[in-house]
């Protein structure tokens, strides 16, 4: 059987879809299901094609950020309000790709895509799941993350998270062989709260380094409490591996990302990136 | 399964086609409409050789299914030309020597058309930015980005 495209208006009515047939896949973009089925990765199953518009809400002017799952690279980009997030969005492909990624399909771009997630992973943000017959729930992206391989996630509607307070609070580098555009060798985020020089609550997140975007947790541990200094920033670059799972493929080997990391996230911490 | 109706406007005219539920823009203008101006490359959104505008953004024919595409308005290379009158971009293209075995040419002029409709006098960053998203394996960019550039100029000057 080919695979079916269903347009739906509503989300209760693509959340119940996608709950009752593990066949059925909600369409983003396009950029990841339209790809699979090009290369003959997906031959059958339904793609279900959302229009409602909370999938494209932005709430950006306030202390609490909400972005639907359909907003867009190119829609983050023109919204000031998420200035914090253009680097990260100007990573993902070029100009046409931007028109049609969308963040709710980057949440599933499997490794070495996926960096916006890896910002998000960073700002701590809450995913609004709608589970079909129970209405919707709220789940932390990591847990998101972690649960994404065994599939059955549910219709992702939203994400949301505090805006970051400070123009350096928050920092995003993506390494790439090609540019402008081309495909990560690894990318970091890191959103850095300080409370009277020292950093308070640090979040840093690579995309990547492993099979999904993953948090730096012994990273963070190292920076609580302290100043982004020089010793500091040793101490990162010592513990920056932990938790790592890098892979080796067409754009770089595991060994390769493991030894370059360290480096590029001294250089994100100092503020040495451009 | 059953075939889709889909209506939208492609270089200005109305057009109706039935698609297969899952059959790409890219497919439907070619094969469907024959426009062959815009190209199949990697299938994958990696080479930009199907580049079209939708609503005036530019898109991956390739990764934008049809069905998508109801009431939308699709430009492609093939409707750059006034009649015999090259549009400057292509005008500038032929000027600068900015194709050589053409296959990556209207995607690069429909990226660019997208970047100048909306930055009419983009700086040479914001020309390569632009076509970030297309790979030319032959011509080269440089010569790419300067036709861009003098198109730019030219229509500039035209304004003025």
């Amino acid at each position: 059987m080919p695979v079916n495209v269903r347009i739906v208006q509503g989300l209760q009515e693509a959340a119940e879809i996608l709950a009752a047939d593990r066949g059925a896949l909600l369409l983003g973009g396009g950029t990841l299901l339209v790809r699979a089925i090009n290369e003959g990765v997906m031959t059958e199953g339904t793609l279900l094609r959302a229009v409602d518009p909370a999938l494209l809400a932005i709430n950006a002017g306030g202390a609490r950020v909400e972005l639907g799952a359909g907003v867009t690279m190119a829609m983050v980009l023109a919204n000031r309000d998420l200035s914090y997030l253009h680097a990260p969005a100007r990573g993902i492909g070029g100009p046409a790709v931007r028109t049609t990624a969308t963040i709710g399909g980057n949440l599933f771009a499997a490794t070495p895509y996926g960096d916006f997630t890896a910002a998000l992973l960073a700002l701590d943000a809450v995913v609004t799941l709608h589970a079909g017959f129970g209405g919707a729930r709220e789940m932390p992206l990591e847990e998101m993350l972690t649960n994404r391989a065994r599939g059955g996630v549910g219709l992702v509607v939203s994400v949301g998270f505090n805006r970051p307070v400070g123009a350096d609070a928050f920092r995003f580098l993506k390494v790439a062989r090609v540019r402008p555009k081309g495909v990560s060798v690894l990318s970091i985020a890191a959103h850095l709260p300080q409370n009277a020089g020292r950093v308070s609550g640090a979040r840093i997140a690579y995309g990547a380094m492993g099979p999904t975007p993953l948090r730096a947790k012994a990273v963070e541990r190292v920076l609580e409490g302290q100043s982004l200094d020089a010793a500091t920033i040793a101490a990162t670059k010592t513990a920056a591996l932990e938790g790592t799972m890098p892979a080796t493929d067409a754009i770089a080997s595991e060994w390769y990302r493991r030894e370059v990391l360290p480096v590029h996230l001294g250089r994100l911490l100092a503020g040495e990136t451009s | 399964m059953a075939r889709m109706p889909v209506q939208f406007r492609l270089n200005g005219s109305d057009r109706a086609v039935f698609v297969e539920p899952a059959e790409t823009l890219l497919g439907t203008i070619r094969r469907g409409l024959g426009d062959f101006a815009p190209k199949f490359g990697c299938g994958q959104g990696t080479c930009g050789v199907c580049t079209v505008l939708v609503d005036g953004e530019p898109r991956l024919g390739c990764l934008t299914l049809s069905v998508t595409c109801e009431g939308r308005s699709i430009e492609t290379a093939s409707g750059l030309a006034d009649g015999p009158t090259l549009h400057p971009l292509q005008a500038a293209f032929m000027e600068h020597f900015a194709a050589q075995c053409g296959f990556c040419t209207p995607g690069m002029l429909m990226a660019a058309k997208a970047l100048l409709d909306r930055n009419p006098n983009p700086t040479r960053i914001e020309v390569v930015e632009a076509i970030a998203g297309n790979i030319c394996r032959c011509t080269g960019y440089e010569p790419i980005i300067n036709a861009i550039l003098a198109a730019a100029q030219q229509r500039g000057a035209r304004r003025a």
